[in-house]
């Protein structure tokens, strides 16, 4: 039997998947390769780095079978590197599915690789980093070398992560990657929706939707909810400047400006992708572990 | 002496007429988007069919969620109030009452006439509520009516790592996976509504007799992994999601005695 195309869901929740490297770099020259991957309960990421420089890395959704997310990711990020797996240094592990890297010599907690991750992204005055994960927020504290000085986390609700927005994706019809931005074609912000549980928001939203509100109400409704919802974590756990957002949603305009509206306090410019934090921060333990090992 | 009751729920609205302590008529329509629409609806049917004149009904008071939409009615009373009165009506040994609704779960303490010691209430989160067996029994595939037979069918205890209802289906999802049985999901998903439920209860205290009430009173599977946790027997009335209704009725007849 033949099915249409057009007759498939379309997967609204669906997020661009994607490799990068430097070819401007040799990594035959380096004395350090060390990799670092993530593996989240919704996307996978590895990160290599040269010397403590970042090289390559990649960006994909988990699979079903953890280990094979792992080697795959790490596989991606090598394409069209010339690298192979046994030329890594060192790696480590980190993220929910941690404990399933095959090929890690290590594994290191996702709050500590954050934070370190965050310290390279946007520099050693990052004092508070707000995570935000497929199925986990966290907000951390840190000191100037991007150490671990408190943190609280969600990783019991959807209400404020990743998978809570790919459910509104998918109700209203709009990609994940466009929800963000029609979020703030509204004139005025609309009440915020149930910021506990997203299955209340969404039965919110669908009454909203019979009521005749346009799609860019309503996300705004929900990302606002949203905003609130990681603001009292952040609250809770403490906010001191310089602040910055990484993780999935940080990619999601909508949501970030809402937080730095209830905040009173802009976040810092990412300056690379905000997925691959906690795989960078992993790597650079992975080099720190090598450098003490060798001392 | 007519009286009525008006419980708006998150899902359906319902409406019991009494005469002198004796149901009339009951009658239960989806609140939809208009909640005021609804009530109007339900209350304008189970007049129909009690055969009764609006002007003859002394008072009607007015419960639930949305209780505040109900513009017809003389006041409002709060859901745990109503929940006790019919509760204790029906069953008057009734000292504990555990209501769980589509978006509400609710763990009552009362005393013999009905009024309450103290309670607990969850509307925050689905977890705790019947929406958390439909989102699973849309995982499932399997209508929500037979969600709870098919739990019974099963003996296994497989605990369910995801608390939230939104993880909580991707956990479902990849059970299917792992070939275990739609019978042992269903109880699984059971066991963990239920718990949650139970921890709140304790946090009331539970006492003897125990009474379930709301709409998810009629999931059998609900009911007996509640039994099973409490170590304790169960009543459930025929028509558990007019409980809140009645009592409204009944604390209307009271307040028209003055």
């Amino acid at each position: 039997m033949v099915v249409n195309q057009a007759d498939k869901p379309k997967e609204y929740w669906r997020w661009t998947e994607y490799n990068w490297f430097d070819p401007s770099r040799d990594w035959r020259k380096a004395k350090i390769i060390s990799g670092g991957v993530d593996v989240g309960s919704v996307s996978t990421q590895a990160v290599i780095m040269l010397d403590g420089e970042l090289y390559a890395y990649s960006n994909m959704r988990t699979g079903s079978d953890s280990p094979d997310s792992a080697i795959k990711a790490m596989k991606w990020a090598m394409e069209n590197t010339g690298m192979k797996m046994e030329d890594l240094t060192y790696t480590v592990g980190t993220g929910y599915g941690r404990v399933n890297v095959p090929f890690a010599n290590k594994t290191v907690t996702e709050i500590a690789c954050h934070a370190r991750g965050a310290n390279y992204m946007y520099g050693s005055t990052v004092r508070t980093v707000l995570d935000m994960g497929g199925q986990d927020c966290k907000a951390i504290r840190c000191d100037e070398k991007g150490k671990v000085v408190s943190f609280l986390m969600n990783d019991k609700c959807a209400a404020g992560t990743g998978r809570g927005m790919e459910v509104f994706a998918n109700l209203l019809a709009v990609s994940i990657e466009e929800v963000g931005e029609m979020s703030l074609q509204v004139e005025k912000e609309p009440p915020p929706v149930s910021s506990t549980c997203v299955v209340f928001a969404k039965t919110e939203a669908t009454g909203l939707l019979r009521a005749g509100w346009p799609k860019e109400r309503v996300l705004a409704a929900y990302c606002s909810a949203m905003a609130h919802r990681v603001v009292s974590l952040l609250e809770r756990n403490g906010v001191e400047r310089d602040f910055a957002i990484t993780g999935g949603i940080a990619k999601n305009i909508g949501v970030v400006s809402r937080i730095e509206k209830e905040l009173n306090l802009k976040a810092l410019k990412p300056r690379y992708d905000t997925q691959i934090a906690g795989a960078l921060g992993a790597a650079l333990f992975a080099k720190a572990l090598v450098e003490k090992g060798k001392g | 002496m007519i009286t009525a009751g008006v419980d708006v729920g998150n899902k359906y609205t319902k409406v019991v007429v009494m005469k002198d302590g004796q149901v009339l008529s009951k009658y239960m329509v989806l609140s939809g988007f208009d909640q005021q629409q609804a009530a109007e609806e339900a209350y304008t049917r189970a007049l129909a069919e009690a055969g009764v004149a609006r002007e003859e009904v002394r008072c009607v008071l007015a419960t639930g969620a949305g209780k505040g939409a109900v513009t017809f009615a003389n006041d409002t009373i709060t859901e745990v109030g109503a929940d006790a009165k019919g509760a204790v009506f029906l069953f008057p040994s009734g000292r504990t009452i555990i209501d769980v609704g589509a978006e509400e779960g609710r763990a009552i303490k009362c005393d013999e006439k009905g009024r309450i010691v103290d309670f607990a209430i969850n509307e925050k989160c689905a977890a705790g509520a019947g929406s958390f067996t439909e989102a699973m029994a849309r995982a499932l595939e399997v209508p929500l009516e037979e969600m709870g037979p098919l739990a019974l069918q099963s003996s296994k205890v497989i605990p369910m790592n995801a608390q939230c209802a939104v993880f909580a289906e991707s956990e479902v999802v990849s059970l299917i996976h792992s070939r275990v049985t739609k019978e042992d999901i269903s109880k699984a998903v059971h066991d963990a509504i239920a718990s949650r439920i139970i921890s709140m209860a304790r946090r009331v205290g539970v006492e003897k007799d125990l009474v379930m009430t709301g709409g998810v009173g009629r999931n059998v599977g609900f009911v007996k992994a509640l039994g099973e946790g409490l170590e304790m027997a169960v009543l459930v009335p025929g028509e558990p999601e007019y409980v809140s209704a009645l009592g409204a009725a009944l604390a209307a007849a009271e307040r028209a005695a003055g």
